[in-house]
């Protein structure tokens, strides 16, 4: 079998892997068309606060390793896909063949219409190349305007801060990570930050940057000019997939795959932030771009393209945990309810913490939750579980926080009534 | 044969020295706050139920990092987080559905159950047998694992 996977992300190393594991005989090629060795960019993050070197970021450690599975790794781009003769076309004219393809291209930054965005001392926080040169320009005492308090936005926000730059967060939304927290708790990141030092515009917009001196000025849409030495934009991203669209491959706000992560071409897989994939919650088909369903899909496809259609995606439920500044927040699910569900809300503003359950009858289909690390995956385990609380479903409403205990009582059988 | 925790919470007075043992082994001090296994207590009915992880096959938190920093222990089968690797990410928290890896805000790494390496510390100091360290296939550990399995994102889990 000749597999090529296009992409050289998590969701193309780990499927490589995978392949290689399911068919030791099996001719496995990955192509990507980053420079560097395969990384994984949730680790920019740490590069930029130095906690690792570059090398640190790369998704595997031993040297050797891609040879050592027989995994060729070849550095170049897909421009097209001949699928009548199952043929890749590489930018720099090589060819190769498939039997099975997987596309993992994952995504890229969203470039928004905003004058000036292409001025020198504008970046992406995407790429290891982008993260080099906000080393350079984030230097302690730099005035930093961040665009977007998305999820990604977030992140970059806690590496920023460590950098102890003067930062500016601009946000449209009238909160923070608007699509992973409510208005009460997105809000309470926001008096966080803005407690540590973080100037946070939400409800605003960038509406222009402009060259001034050696440096930058972004005007906002509240009246406000900053001044800035850098402006990172994060306004969201969109996946890689013109080549796929191009070739005929159905796509939507993804490429379109069935319960087997196949595409309209039966000998093509998608896998990844590229993928618009089964949610577990939801049942529906969208892109997640999270780590840990790139890796998901990554294994359910390889397995298909490897042994046929055995595994099923049940698809992933859709989960974030972000650090701002010290202040630990995670959401899971249905976070924001369901239609004729049931709900309980903790809010404890002064001590910053939060947490908030949704239940359909007696089921947890979702969470969010603010200055809890202990435990947090049980969280994940009841809902991909569809654990029944039964009568722990009040208890939790009168308390949300004994939710360890709900889940020993009921997924674990743990308690008296059930032993 | 790889040995496993077998834990009994019936035989659990909640004398919390488990706790005190894994904390002193692995971060030096005694306190409870720190270990990497938990005593929950049941008020209600007066019950204790230790709890921490079942190093399970399915390996989600190993799964789910970004950066190799958790590993099978070749030893013991247990999953080790590397510490020198560990970005603290944390998405290894959120992606075991047990609940058992944590994140300590203190080293800004997360921790989880390695099994002392083979000689399990909560095991030695358990003064009523409720937690042992036996043989992987005689601990009852099925029901856990069939519920991990629900968990698994593909009907039929492959490797
Ligand atoms: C700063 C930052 C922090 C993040 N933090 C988190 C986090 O905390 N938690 C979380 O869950 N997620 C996080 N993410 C998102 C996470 O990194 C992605 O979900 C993950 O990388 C997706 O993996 P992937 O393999 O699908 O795509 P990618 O990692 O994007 O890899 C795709 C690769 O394919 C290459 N490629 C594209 N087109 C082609 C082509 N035509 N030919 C050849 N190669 C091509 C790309 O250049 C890229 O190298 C973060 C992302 C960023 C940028
Ligand atoms: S917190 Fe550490 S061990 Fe866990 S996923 Fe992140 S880097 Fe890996």
């Amino acid at each position: 079998m000749l597999y090529v996977i296009v992409g050289a992300g998590p969701a193309g190393v780990v499927a490589a892997e995978q392949l290689r594991k399911l068919d030791p005989l099996g001719n496995v090629t990955l192509i990507g068309d980053e420079p560097e060795a395969p990384y994984s960019r949730m680790a920019i993050p740490y590069y930029l606060t130095d906690k690792i070197e570059e090398q640190g970021t790369h998704l595997r450690k031993q040297s050797g390793h891609y040879d050592a599975h027989t995994i060729d790794v070849v550095q170049d781009r897909v421009v097209s896909i001949d699928t009548s003769i199952n043929e890749v076309h590489l930018a720099s004219g090589d060819k190769r063949r498939y039997d099975k393809l997987l596309l993992a291209t994952g995504s890229s930054p969203a470039v928004p219409p905003i004058p000036g965005i292409e001025l020198a001392g504008v970046h992406n926080c995407w790429t290891l190349e982008d993260a080099r040169a906000i080393v350079k320009l984030a230097k302690p005492g730099a005035s930093v305007v961040l665009m977007g308090a998305g999820f990604i936005g977030c992140i970059v926000l806690e590496a920023l801060a460590l950098r102890d730059v003067k930062l500016t967060v601009v946000e449209m939304e009238n909160r923070m990570v608007p699509r992973m927290m409510n208005e009460t708790s997105g809000n309470m990141i926001k008096r966080w930050c803005e407690e540590k030092g973080v100037a946070v515009h939400t409800s605003t917009r960038a509406e222009s940057i402009e060259q001034s001196g050696s440096g930058l000025v972004v005007k906002l849409s509240n009246g406000e000019n900053v001044a800035a030495d850098l402006v990172i934009s994060a306004t969201g991203v969109k996946p890689n997939m013109q080549f796929a669209a191009d070739s005929g491959i159905e796509t939507d706000q993804g490429i379109l795959v069935n319960h087997f992560l196949q595409t309209s071409d039966e000998d093509i897989y998608a896998a990844g932030d590229v993928c618009q994939g089964k949610d577990f919650s939801t049942g529906e088909f969208t892109v997640q771009a999270i780590q840990p369903t790139a890796v998901e899909h990554a294994r359910v496809a390889a397995s298909n393209m490897a042994r046929g259609h055995h595994s099923e995606h049940a698809g992933n439920v859709n989960m974030n945990v972000l650090d701002t500044i010290g202040l630990v927040s995670a959401s899971f699910g249905s976070w924001m309810g369901t239609e004729g569900g049931d709900s309980v809300e903790l809010v404890n503003e002064p001590a910053f913490k939060y947490l908030s359950l949704q239940f359909e009858d007696d089921v947890l289909i979702g969470a969010s939750s603010l200055g809890l690390t202990q435990h947090v995956g049980v969280l994940r385990g009841l809902i991909q579980s569809r654990t029944r609380l039964g009568d722990w479903k009040e208890k939790l409403k009168e308390d949300p926080l004994r939710i360890m205990e709900a889940y020993l009582a009921c997924a674990q059988g743990q308690s008296t009534s059930m032993t | 044969m790889q040995k496993s925790l077998h834990i009994d919470p019936g035989k659990c007075t909640g004398c919390l020295q488990c706790e005190m043992a894994c904390s002193l082994e692995n971060e030096g001090v005694f306190n409870p706050s720190k270990s990497r296994i938990k005593v929950f207590t049941f008020h209600e009915e007066g019950r204790f139920v230790p709890y921490t992880c079942t190093q399970c096959d399915e390996a989600w938190c190993m799964h789910a990092c970004p950066v190799d920093a958790i590993v099978i222990n070749a030893v013991t089968g247990s999953k080790d987080v590397k510490a020198d690797l560990c970005v603290g990410c944390k998405v290894c928290t959120i992606a075991c559905p047990f609940g058992t890896v944590n994140y300590n805000a203190d080293s800004g790494k997360v921790v989880k159950c390695d099994l002392c390496g083979g000689d399990p510390k909560c095991v030695s100091s358990c003064p009523t047998d409720a937690i042992t360290y036996v043989d992987a296939n005689a601990t009852g550990l099925d029901k856990m694992r069939a519920w991990a399995a629900k968990t698994d994102n593909s009907v039929s889990a492959d490797a």
